[in-house]
């Protein structure tokens, strides 16, 4: 690691990343000062500038790093849905703000594009922030952007999910700005990412249009130990306000006509200023017939690979923007190699681009890739995937490091994800499952916690697809077979974010469902974010302000829903009865679960099982598959560390050898 | 110099404290961290990992197969999990006590911990095997355990900091009143 001004100021110089600007005259450069603890001056910039920034080095998780380099290009409002792997960019920004950046969690994604979208036509610098499925929800305002363009830089950061890891798709956002016709910028690490974010804005601006920003997990949840800029050295943006002017801000089919050109036209020299800028970086070896083209994580475990080869050099093209494609960048590789192997995740992108330069060129070169089967069609390109593929392709012996197995290991016990010990999830579920035992019913799942609801002895969850289609899919279900009692399930945060609409349509064409919104008071699955039902704001106004609090039976009443009530599932009685009472209506009938989160409290009691009354038959374990039950040597017990006296596993056991006891 | 660390265990047992306090240790003595680790939907009770990454001309934040000193397990059939990464001639440090899968007590699996144990012992050279239930609770706290196999693998010597640099960052990072309780654990192994 560098510890002193000149070598930090040199590893800048040689990276590149910098924008070519001529806006700092070169009298700012001041010759570096001395350190003090961590605060320490590096003297960074650009070839052109030479500014020097007082600069410390802090261990950043990806997201938190895209968060400080958001705040250093000096962005006046965040606006995000939670979804993981992006959910951190906007925590890290209301926790690291100065005064003047407001944050807000909107009630979802599309709703924060607009926000967005609105402060940038007033000249505010602004980040919108999802994953990549949070996309498909703002995908609407999100084309039209496309063609009205913003005055303030407008950086909308989706990261995708390859794997996927936690999300129901593996698209990528790569396609998505190509299809949007907006600029992309693909960061390979979490230094990258830091500097990148900077350089968007810029772009943004200059060119009048939001950009895309897209990570990906490896890049969000990697930590790095970077250099980051002191506050002090922060970009201040003071927008200049809203400027009427219909003939560029309301969209016509007329204007569309006219900006699509220009778009056209824009994209076309933006490929050129991306080939020349730095950002798309080109190693070719002299006399190389080989080559390797990558973007993003995938990069970065190239060269992680290649690091341990030393006999055969590569000419090796890093994509940073792999929309506009830099197209003349790419004719520089191509000419006189034999072969590229595109590694990339997701769609290929940079292999298509290849191709098609190859085409356009009338190239001989080879390109390799996802299409040819070089590259796994889906999932994470892992180190090891990337190492077998790079060795393959350069033609040399893999030298496996992993230490041969001779003796294969006893088998590893699975360990699925599945709803905490103590949430009152599982208690909705198992009231739903008691009451409608014998009766033919349909359980529409959403996405949340409530998804593990699937999982075994549970199983719970008939159907789940994207946020709030439960709603409208049950209905569906309902349609076909109107004999059948149809359930949905939505959480809290996605009732307010996608399910509405769901409800809507139930009332307005008299369908006959029952919606169950398991009420817990928070966005639990991605880290506990505040929403609409609980009022609470990301940044309260001055004087400790919050939100409007919207009440869940409320909204359901105001719509029209036949039957609402509202019940705590862990009065299993109670509860069991309501379902029950809701299951002989007609309608549409919705009921609230409600209890919070158990991850938020401390558990002020347990369970304890009576050894003298338990006849081991299991049914705890059998019926509820809470992990705070236990079997050890082949005994049923609590886990007095996990159990929070939720007090459903009294409920069913047949010899009520379970009681609760106080902590 | 190049340290490739995996730490690995069960969601909710203090995997990524440690790592946080590997990471502040060597940053303190001037080295470069990477790291990546399992956040989101499979912390929820699952298997979770932390690939640590100490050192120079560091790409990637993931440890390739066959390429780690040192695997710091939580738990014995993480440890058989995480097996494959570590290198030959690389050490183990193993919490001994298994943490059951409600599937294991659903399904009856036979997991024990045990058998991880012995194939350990059988891979392996010299893993470095601790009670930390038992030894957590002589300490008087179950939150202890990460601290204690941090200490055990300070003290194999391939983490390249010594105990002296993990007790500052637990000063730094950990409330005032854990601080002696920690450091008790840390030097439990010595």
């Amino acid at each position: 690691m560098p510890v002193n001004g000149v070598s930090v100021f040199v590893n800048l110089f040689l990276s590149g990343r910098l924008l070519p600007s001529s806006r700092v005259a070169p009298q700012d450069f001041v010759l570096s000062r001395h350190c003090f603890g961590t605060g320490f001056l590096f003297s960074g910039g650009d070839r052109y500038t030479r500014k020097v920034y007082y600069m410390h080095e802090e261990f950043l998780m990806g997201n938190e790093a895209i968060a400080l380099g958001a705040l250093a290009a000096g962005v006046n409002l965040v606006a995000g849905y939670p979804g993981t792997p992006s959910t951190e960019v906007l925590e890290t920004v209301a926790k690291r703000r100065c005064e003047g950046v407001y944050v807000e969690w909107s009630a979802n994604e599309k709703a924060a594009l607009e926000v967005a979208a609105g402060a940038a036509y007033s000249g505010a610098r602004t980040m919108v922030t999802m994953k990549q499925v949070g996309l498909n929800v703002a995908s609407d305002p999100l084309m039209s952007l496309a063609y009205i363009g913003v005055k303030g830089g407008m950086v909308i950061m989706v990261a995708d999910d390859p794997g996927p890891i936690s999300s129901q798709t593996e698209q990528d956002t790569r396609s998505f700005a190509a299809f949007s016709k907006l600029p992309c910028f693909d960061p390979d690490g979490v230094s990258d990412a830091y500097s990148l974010i900077g350089e968007a804005f810029e772009y943004s601006e200059r060119y009048g249009t939001p950009v895309i920003f897209r990570p990906t997990t490896r890049v969000c949840h990697a930590y790095a130990s970077i250099s980051v800029k002191d506050e002090s050295e922060w970009k201040r943006n003071n927008p200049e306000g809203f400027v009427r002017d219909t003939s560029r801000w309301v969209i016509f089919p007329r204007l569309s006509y006219i900006n699509h050109g220009k778009i056209e036209e824009r994209n076309a020299r933006l490929s050129k200023v991306f080939s020349d800028s730095g950002l798309n970086t080109l190693h070719k070896p002299e006399g190389s017939r080989l080559g390797i083209a990558a973007g993003g994580i995938s990069y970065a475990q190239v060269r992680e690979t290649l690091t341990a080869i030393s006999d055969v050099k590569p000419a090796l093209f890093r994509v940073t923007t792999p929309f506009p494609f830099p197209e003349e960048k790419a004719l520089e590789l191509l000419r006189g190699l034999d072969e590229v192997l595109c590694v990339e995740e997701l769609d290929p992108v940079i292999e298509r681009g290849l191709t098609y330069v190859c085409g356009k060129y009338n190239l001989k070169t080879k390109i390799r890739g996802k299409l040819t089967g070089d590259i796994p069609p889906a999932g994470e390109n892992s180190r090891a995937v990337v190492d077998a593929a790079v060795t393959n392709f350069l033609g040399i012996e893999r030298n496996s490091k992993a230490p041969e197995v001779t003796d294969s290991p006893p088998p590893l016990p699975a360990r699925p994800p599945v709803l905490c010990a103590g949430c009152p999830h599982r208690a909705s579920f198992y009231a739903v499952k008691t009451a409608m035992r014998g009766r033919k019913s349909v359980f529409c799942g959403d996405i949340g916690c409530y998804t593990l609801g699937n999982a075994k002895p549970l199983d719970m969850v008939d159907t789940c697809l994207c946020m709030g289609a439960g709603v409208n899919i049950a209905q569906g279900i309902w349609r076909v077979e109107p004999d059948t009692i149809c359930f949905a399930f939505v959480g809290d945060s996605t009732f307010f974010a996608s399910a509405l609409t769901g409800v809507v349509n139930a009332v307005y064409n008299r369908a006959d469902m029952i919606l169950v919104v398991l009420d817990n008071s928070t966005t639990a699955m991605t880290g506990h974010q505040p929403h609409p039902g609980t009022g609470v704001r990301m940044t309260p106004a001055a004087g400790g302000e919050h939100g409007g609090k919207i009440s869940i039976e409320g909204v359901l009443r105001g719509i029209g829903v036949d039957a609402v009530e509202t019940v705590d599932p862990l009065d299993q009685t109670a509860a069991v009865d309501c379902v029950k009472r809701m299951a002989d209506m007609k309608g549409v009938r919705a009921i609230v679960f409600r209890s919070p989160c158990i991850v938020l409290f401390k558990p002020v009691s347990a369970a304890v099982i009576d050894s003298e009354a338990c006849i081991n038959c299991k049914a705890c374990i059998k019926t509820i598959g809470c992990p705070a039950i236990v079997l050890s040597d082949g005994k049923v017990k609590v886990d007095g560390a996990q159990c929070t006296g939720c007090g459903l596993c009294v409920k069913v056991c047949p010899k009520k050898a379970i009681s609760i006891i106080s902590r | 110099m190049k340290k490739n660390i995996i730490l690995c265990g069960v969601g909710g047992q203090g995997t990524v404290l440690a790592s946080r306090l590997i990471a502040a240790a060597a940053m303190k003595r001037g080295m470069s961290v990477m790291s990546a680790e399992t956040i989101g939907m499979a912390q929820k009770g699952g298997s979770v990992f932390s690939h640590l990454r100490i050192g120079d001309e560091l790409y990637s934040p993931m440890i390739g197969l066959g390429e780690a000193d040192i695997i710091i397990a939580f738990e014995p059939a993480e440890a058989v999990r995480m097996l494959p990464y570590l290198r030959e001639g690389g050490t183990v440090i193993v919490n001994t006590d298994p943490v059951m899968p409600v599937s294991a007590a659903l399904g009856g699996s036979g997991y024990t911990g045990g058998e991880m144990v012995e194939y350990l012992r059988r891979s392996v050279p010299h893993p470095v095997t601790l009670e930390c239930g038992k030894i957590c609770r002589e300490l008087g706290s179950p939150k202890v355990m990460n601290v204690l196999l941090l200490g055990a693998a300070v003290g194999s010597g391939v983490l390249s900091l010594t105990r002296d640099d993990i007790a500052d960052a637990i000063r730094e990072r950990v409330k005032a009143q854990y601080v002696e309780l920690n450091l008790k654990a840390l030097n439990y192994t010595v």
